[in-house]
C-alpha cells in the first residue's frame, strides 16, 4: 500500500448511541431544573473563573449530556462558588447548588471514568 | 341582518389601540353605533408611537390614519376609567370614574399590553448610562430625529439585546414576547441605512421569525446589511470614561466570553401584560391568566370569547401579538358580537 501520510486520528464526534448519561441522570434527581437550561451564555458571561479557567454552566449541564465528562470535571474544579451565575439565569436555575449537587456526585466515585475521556 | 338600534349604545370598546379601532370600524359596517372608552388622552395605542411597521416598513401612520377615518364619527371618551360594571338587563352598566353610567348589551376589551419597563434590569443600565435606549425611543427617534443619546453622524458601533424583560423569570415574565426579535432586525437594517459605517451587533438567545417575510429579513440583514449576530444574552452592560458603552455577553457558538464597545445600545423591551389588567378585570370579573393577560374561553377555537357574557376580547389583552394578528382578531371579536347581539 501506498503511504498518503494520513493516520487515523480518534473521531471527535459525540455518538448519542452509546454516550453515558449517568453523571447526568444522577444530578437530575437531586436537581431537576438542570432540564429547563436554555444555554444563553448569561452564567458563563458573568463568571469570574470564566476568562481564564473556561469555567461555563451552560458547558457544565451541556457537556453531561453529551459525555464529555474530562472537560466537566475540568471546568467544575475550576469554579469558586462565588454564585454570580445564579444571580443572572433567567430561568432561575440555583446554578451555585446545582454545581456543588455535582462536586458531589463526582465525589461519590460511582461514576467510572470512560477510558477514552470523552 | 343587524337588528334596530336601540336608544342604548349597544357595545363598549374599552381601548382604542389598533384593535379597538379596528373592531369599532367592522360593527359599524355591522350597523352599530359602539362607544369607545380610552384611559389615555389620545386614540392609536402603541402603534402611535411606532414609525414603519414590519414586514413591508408601511408606515404606521398610513393604518391609523385609515382607523380614524372610519371611525371619526363614534363617540370616544378619553381618559376613562372604569371603576365598576354592573350585571343590568340582559347587559351591563358601565360607571366612569366621573359618574358617567353607560348601558351597554356587550363589551370588546381591547386593553393592549404594556411595553417592558428597561430600567427594571438595571444590569442593561437604562436610565443610568447616557447611550443605552430601548426599541420604543427608537421609534421615537425615527418619527422625530430628535433624542439625546443620538447625535451626529458619529454612531460606528451600534448593539442590540433581545429579550429585555421576556423569557426572564426574574423579571417576572417568562414568555416570550414574540415581536421583538423581528423588530430588532427591522431597526438594525434602518440604523444601517441611516448610518452605512457603522458595524452593528444583535445579541440573541434564539431567533424567533416565523412570520411571513421574516426570515426573508434576516437573510437581508446578514447578507445585503452585514448585520452580525451573537448568540449569547448579554449579562452585563458599563460605561467607559468616553461614555461609551460595553457589553458583555458569552459567545455560545464559539464557546467564549465576548466584550464589545458601542456607541448606542438598543434595548429590546418586551411585550408584558397591561398593568392595569388586574382592576379591570374585577370591575368586569374576568379571569387573568398566569401570564398576567386576560384569559380567554379557549386560546384555540374562542380567543376572543371570555369566560363572561357577552365580553369579548380582541388584540394584545390576550397576549403578545402582531399587527395583522391584532386586526383580524378585531375583526373576528366583531363577528362574534354581532352574532352574540343577533341571537339575544
Ligand atoms: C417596539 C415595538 C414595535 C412593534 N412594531 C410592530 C411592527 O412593525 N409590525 C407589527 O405587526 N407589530 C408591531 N408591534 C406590535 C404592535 O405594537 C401590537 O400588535 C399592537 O400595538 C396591538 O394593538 P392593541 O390595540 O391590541 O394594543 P395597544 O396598542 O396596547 O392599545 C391598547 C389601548 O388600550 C388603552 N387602554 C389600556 N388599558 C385601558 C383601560 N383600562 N381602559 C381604557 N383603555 C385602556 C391604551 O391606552 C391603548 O390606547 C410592535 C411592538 C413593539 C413593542
Ligand atoms: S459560582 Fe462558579 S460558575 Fe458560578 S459565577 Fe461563581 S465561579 Fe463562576
Ligand atoms: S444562565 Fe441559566 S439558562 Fe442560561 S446557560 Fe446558564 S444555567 Fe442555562
Ligand atoms: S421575540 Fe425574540 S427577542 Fe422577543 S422575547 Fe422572543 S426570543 Fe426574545
Amino acid at each position: 500500500m501506498m503511504d498518503f501520510g494520513f493516520s487515523l486520528a480518534p473521531s471527535s464526534a459525540i455518538n448519542l448511541d452509546t454516550v453515558d448519561l449517568s453523571r447526568y441522570r444522577k444530578l437530575l434527581e437531586l436537581e431537576p431544573d438542570a432540564r429547563i437550561c436554555m444555554g444563553c451564555g448569561s452564567c458563563s458571561a458573568t463568571c469570574t473563573a470564566a476568562p481564564f479557567s473556561g469555567m461555563s454552566v451552560r458547558k457544565v449541564i451541556l457537556g453531561l449530556q453529551r459525555g464529555q465528562d474530562r472537560e466537566v470535571d475540568r471546568m467544575l474544579s475550576a469554579c469558586m462558588l462565588c454564585g454570580k451565575c445564579t444571580m443572572v439565569c433567567p430561568r432561575g436555575i440555583n446554578t451555585r447548588h446545582l454545581i456543588l449537587s455535582l462536586c458531589r456526585i463526582c465525589a461519590d466515585g460511582t461514576h467510572k471514568e470512560r477510558e477514552d475521556g470523552r | 341582518m343587524a337588528k334596530k338600534k336601540t336608544a342604548d349604545t349597544q357595545v363598549a370598546i374599552v381601548g382604542a389601540g389598533i384593535a379597538g379601532l379596528e373592531a369599532a370600524r367592522q360593527l359599524v359596517r355591522l350597523g352599530y353605533d359602539p362607544v369607545i372608552l380610552e384611559k389615555s388622552d389620545r386614540i392609536g395605542g402603541h402603534v402611535a408611537d411606532w414609525h414603519c411597521l414590519f414586514p413591508d416598513m408601511t408606515p404606521a401612520s398610513r393604518l391609523l390614519d385609515d382607523l380614524t377615518d372610519a371611525t371619526h364619527d363614534l363617540r370616544v371618551i378619553c381618559r376613562a376609567n372604569i371603576v365598576s360594571a354592573g350585571r343590568l338587563g340582559d347587559g351591563y352598566n358601565l360607571l366612569l370614574q366621573d359618574g358617567t353610567s353607560i348601558h351597554v348589551r356587550a363589551i370588546l376589551v381591547a386593553t393592549g399590553f404594556s411595553l417592558f419597563e428597561a430600567e427594571k434590569k438595571e444590569e442593561y443600565g437604562y436610565g443610568v448610562y447616557d447611550k443605552v435606549m430601548t426599541n420604543a425611543d427608537l421609534e421615537h427617534w425615527f418619527n422625530t430625529g430628535i433624542d439625546a443619546r443620538i447625535t451626529g453622524q458619529d454612531v460606528r458601533r451600534i448593539g442590540f439585546v433581545h429579550c429585555v424583560g421576556s423569557r426572564d423569570v426574574k423579571a417576572g415574565n417568562a414568555q416570550c414576547s414574540k415581536v421583538c426579535c423581528i423588530t430588532a432586525i427591522k431597526q438594525a437594517i434602518e440604523m444601517k441605512e441611516k448610518f452605512p459605517e457603522a458595524e452593528i451587533w444583535c445579541f440573541y438567545m434564539d431567533l424567533r421569525l416565523f412570520g411571513k417575510k421574516y426570515e426573508d429579513f434576516y437573510i437581508g440583514a446578514q447578507r445585503d446589511y452585514g448585520i452580525h449576530f451573537i448568540r449569547g444574552r448579554v449579562s452585563e452592560v458599563s460605561e467607559n470614561i468616553d461614555g461609551k458603552v460595553i457589553v458583555k455577553a458569552e459567545d455560545t457558538l464559539c464557546g467564549k466570553p465576548v466584550k464589545v464597545t458601542l456607541d448606542l445600545l438598543v434595548l429590546m423591551a418586551g411585550m408584558v401584560c397591561n398593568r392595569d389588567n388586574h382592576p379591570l378585570a374585577q370591575a368586569l370579573g374576568l379571569g387573568i391568566d398566569e401570564d398576567g393577560y386576560f384569559r380567554s374561553k379557549d386560546n384555540i377555537a374562542s380567543i376572543t370569547a371570555s369566560d363572561r357574557k357577552g365580553i369579548f376580547y380582541a388584540g394584545a389583552a390576550t397576549g403578545p401579538k402582531t399587527v395583522p394578528e391584532t386586526l383580524a382578531e378585531a375583526r373576528s371579536a366583531a363577528l362574534d358580537i354581532h352574532a352574540y347581539l343577533s341571537a339575544q
